[in-house]
């Protein structure tokens, strides 16, 4: 395997328009548009459009390229078993953990940290608006001890 | 010379280089996945994060996409010029992808230069604690990808192992993968 990439695919793979240059340059060019899309969706100032052409674009991005370049779905089953093992490994950690740490009221117990950031926020905005802060950064105001001081709280 | 046993045996019917490119990137989901995890939780339950994420710079984050879009396309094409056996033209596609890699450095340093000097530490809150850890385990990645890149683009410009074109490939696309899940989180969500 020294002198060419011999193990590099099945050969079923080698002579389709899937492993083209043309193809690929084809991808990244729609990869680009989504970009585009994405930085384009705040402007529109909506939070669903906002998230939807943020995280749902990345979610597309991602596939392309795991499709694509990464030619992941056509490898074989044992590499993507891995592959879809440890991010089931990381849904759990997240679905398992999610609610201790976003639950900040419970009948039997206190979140005393998340008690203390709401009386941080609420501290904050009655002092400082948010948007007087993010733009003026040179006399301390919009520093980020000073915008969001809840945080280091927690 | 004699050829390591453990290039040319596969158990799995995968090359093993390219299996053990796999199980790097299996470990690697879990690790920026627990990282991007812990951030999703944090960054649910702390509506003020916005205000601190306004001051990133979206648009050098959107260039920065656009750059480690290109040079996955770059190493893609590496791939494509090892699979016909053209060892020069994969490890030219291999320096333009680590030009990539180099530019997309460059405009993060300047990104962070400019928000240390303005008081955005890695110790100002927690949102720019998980800002630094996370954009800096990436460019960590970057870099490592950059060096190897190197010793393999020197193979392939003499025709050597060229197998390895696409599992430094495989490694680069991962790295991009990241970044295309980091650009929405610290950019866009404001």
């Amino acid at each position: 395997m020294s002198s060419h990439a011999e193990g590099s695919h099945d050969a079923s793979h080698h002579h389709d328009d899937s492993h083209s240059p043309a193809h690929y340059v084809k991808i990244w060019a729609v990869l680009l548009v989504l970009l585009g899309v994405s930085l384009a969706g705040p402007e529109i100032g909506i939070r669903w459009v906002t998230l939807i052409t943020a995280f749902g674009i990345a979610v597309v991005k991602a596939f392309l390229v795991i499709k694509h370049f990464m030619h992941l779905t056509v490898e074989r089953k044992v590499a993507q078993y891995a592959i879809g093992a440890c991010f089931m490994l990381m849904l759990l950690f997240f679905f398992a953990v999610a609610p201790d740490v976003m639950k900040h009221w419970g009948v039997n117990w206190h979140n005393e940290a998340a008690s203390n950031m709401k009386r941080e926020i609420e501290r904050s905005e009655h002092h400082a608006p948010a948007a007087d802060q993010a733009h003026a950064p040179a006399d301390g105001a919009g520093h980020p001890e000073a915008s969001a001081p809840a945080a280091a709280t927690h | 010379m004699m050829r390591p046993i453990a290039t040319t045996r596969s158990a799995t019917g995968i090359p093993t280089g390219r299996l053990a490119v796999w199980w790097v990137i299996a470990s690697e989901i879990v690790i920026f996945g627990g990282l991007l995890g812990g951030y999703l939780l944090h960054r649910f339950g702390h509506p003020e994060w916005a205000t601190a994420a306004a001051h990133t710079n979206t648009m050098a984050g959107g260039f920065n996409t656009f750059v480690l879009l290109t040079s996955s396309l770059s190493a893609v094409l590496a791939h494509a010029a090892a699979e016909k056996g053209e060892g020069p033209k994969a490890a030219k596609y291999l320096g333009l992808t680590m030009l990539g890699g180099l530019v997309f450095l460059i405009v993060k340093s300047f990104e962070w230069t400019y928000e240390i000097s303005h008081g955005y530490t890695i110790t100002a809150n927690t949102f720019w604690s998980f800002y630094y850890t996370a954009a800096g385990l990436h460019g960590f990645h970057v870099i490592a990808g950059m060096v190897i890149m190197g010793f393999v683009a020197a193979d392939a410009m003499k025709n050597r192992e060229l197998q390895r074109v696409e599992l430094i490939g495989i490694y680069w696309h991962f790295v991009d993968l990241v970044w295309i899940f980091l650009f929405p989180l610290l950019y866009i969500a404001k």
